[in-house]
């Protein structure tokens, strides 16, 4: 079979990506007309005051949370890129290794108890604890499940002690969240289940920054990555210095899947199917894998959040159900398949 | 030429090597012969950087090869190691670019593709270009593996000397492919004098009708080293494989 040529498969994920965030922008508990959306970016070019409410609700709620998404499904399809070329396995993603969870942790410990460290850098605190928090939970996972007879890292083990640390720092969240003033700290779905519903234009801002230069860095590695796919000892025969790019990996993939946890909480699965399913279509070239992934996640977080909405409007659904609902499904299949065919 | 001195390599008390003094000679084929557990595959290990050596030196050229950094090693040598396991699904001209990795940065240029398509056509692989790697057979995996290696030092660069080490290449093929790729190997040095090729075969009468040198492992010593003719004689078989041959079994 001749192979779909990878520029091809790429605009098409981006149409399909702009459509979607188009109709994302429309939809919602208040529907807002192209028109309104037009008039709302003519005011904004043309500095003029905005007069009506639809226009507003677009411009302050609507557009920030749509391009949310499309940063934060970026950042979690890239960290499940890099983290499965990493570890050399296509069943690990940024959530089993404990960097989400940890992550959560470090922005719930900030909300909760920021005010007493008083440790202040600006709209940036939240993000560099959010960093701290998934650094410190992935590096317990790696460190747990390195065993001391061989050097090698199982992926039951690695699997097992992403659980084990997992739910250590889900039940840190838990127990915040039942002492938190915060009332976005206090809302444990909020954490467990991630919503885009909060997002604004400051947040947007850091999201779209971090993820943007953590992706450049990536793109460069994507070379290296391939080559880790012979092993380790393979790679280093083709001129590749391991101990950095593992390092390099491990800190973009922690930075990205942090920030993003930080402002819209764990959003699970999209790290993990993303990368399946193009490696499915396209097979498993880092080359393409790293900039197609971050198209269809982007995608992906953008349709699911459509869907929370829509499905019972005017009702919101976090978005982790969304993602879980789609992603257990064409999890277990990916499970059950010993194969990969294209 | 790689020359090795006094080289011994120690793990947990047992001695895999011990002081082995060889010269590999620029452009012959040299193969390394021995019984299980004689130091065939640590030898290889050693020189290739993957093991560090306990003790002794190992040079290519008079440089010693902890003075060359990893990337500079890969522009001139290229290793083949046995059990080589990928679990993502890579289409076969992919995995062949990969040995043109350390010669490019960012995009491959024109002469890597050019080299792979060569490399490619050298083992008989154009119809499996576009396969996906993981549903070959394991012959047809064994002779990807070789168009990489081969991708990798296809041409000579700074007009460093080139090295080819094989540890075990001929495992997963039959008998056809067996001498097919040996016989391949022998052609591409003909028209490439500088490239020096390492072997560990198991097969005696493999080693004897295409090595140049062979070095006879016995023990974690070298027992024997010289032209194959010299080596390959009833008693160095009989001590070291514990088995009877006739005169003329190996004789070329």
């Amino acid at each position: 079979m001749k192979p779909i040529n990878n520029r091809i498969t790429g605009l098409a994920l981006l149409a399909l990506l702009l459509c979607t965030a188009l109709l994302s922008a429309k939809l919602g508990a208040v529907p807002i007309s192209l028109q309104e959306i037009k008039n709302a970016f003519m005011h904004l070019i043309n500095g003029n005051e905005i007069i009506e409410l639809n226009e507003r609700i677009f411009l302050q709620i609507r557009l920030p949370r749509v391009l949310m998404g499309i940063f934060v499904g970026a950042a979690l399809a890239v960290g499940g890129v890099l983290t499965q070329a990493l570890f050399r396995n296509p069943i690990v993603e940024p959530g089993l290794i404990g960097t989400s969870s940890g992550a959560a942790f470090g922005a719930a410990l900030y909300f909760v108890l920021g005010a007493t460290f008083g440790s202040n850098w600006g709209e940036w605190t939240l993000p560099i604890a959010a960093c701290i928090g998934g650094t410190v939970a992935t590096v317990m996972v790696l460190f747990l499940a390195q065993s001391k007879n061989d050097h090698r890292r199982g992926v039951a083990s690695l699997l097992l002690s992403g659980i084990a640390i997992n739910a250590l720092f889900l039940s840190g969240v838990g127990f915040l969240s039942y002492i938190a003033r915060d009332p976005q700290a206090r809302s444990i779905t909020f954490w467990n289940l991630g919503t885009l519903s909060g997002s604004y234009w400051e947040a947007l801002y850091i999201v779209l920054s971090v993820t943007s230069i953590c992706i450049w860095f990536s793109l460069r590695l994507a070379k290296q990555l391939n080559a880790l796919m012979l092993g380790e000892q393979e790679a280093q025969l083709l001129g590749i210095n391991i101990p950095q790019l593992k390092l390099m990996v491990l800190c973009l993939n922690v930075i990205m899947v942090a920030v993003s946890t930080a402002f819209v909480g764990v959003i699970g699965f999209v790290g993990l199917i993303v990368p399946h399913f193009l490696r499915m279509i396209q097979g498993a070239d880092n080359r393409f894998l790293l900039w197609g992934g971050a198209l269809l996640g982007a995608w992906v977080l953008t349709a699911s959040d459509l869907l929370a909405r829509l499905l019972l409007a005017p009702a919101e659904l976090p978005i982790g159900i969304v993602t879980s609902l789609i992603g257990v499904p064409v999890f277990i299949i990916l499970l059950k398949r010993t194969n990969y065919l294209f | 030429m790689i020359s090795l001195e006094n080289l011994t390599y120690h793990i947990k008390g047992k001695h895999l090597l011990e002081s082995v003094s060889l010269a590999f000679e620029k452009g012959k084929m040299h193969i390394i012969l021995g019984p299980n557990g004689a130091g065939k595959s640590t030898l290889i290990r050693l020189i290739s950087g993957e093991l560090k050596p306990s003790a002794g030196t190992i040079r290519y050229n008079d440089m010693p090869l902890h003075g060359i950094s990893v990337k500079e090693q890969a522009l001139f040598r290229a290793v083949l190691s046995q059990n080589l396991e990928v679990s993502f699904p890579l289409r076969v001209h992919e995995v062949v670019l990969m040995g043109r990795y350390p010669h490019f940065v960012g995009s491959p240029r024109a002469i890597d593709h050019e080299i792979c398509e060569k490399s490619i056509h050298l083992f008989d692989l154009d119809e499996l270009k576009n396969r996906n790697y993981l549903t070959l057979s394991g012959g047809e995996k064994q002779r990807v593996q070789f168009a990489r290696v081969f991708a990798q030092i296809w041409e000579p660069i700074d007009g460093k000397p080139r090295v080819l080490l094989l540890d075990e290449p001929l495992t997963f093929l039959d008998l056809y492919y067996q001498y097919h790729l040996m016989k391949t190997i022998k052609t591409f040095m003909a028209s490439n004098p500088d490239l020096t090729v390492i072997g560990v075969v198991h097969d005696i009468i493999i080693a004897a009708k295409f090595a140049d040198q062979v070095v006879l492992m016995h023990q974690s010593k070298t027992f024997a080293q010289g032209p194959t003719h010299a080596v390959l004689n009833p008693e160095n078989i009989h001590t070291v494989f514990k088995i009877m041959v006739e005169d003329q079994f190996i004789v070329k």
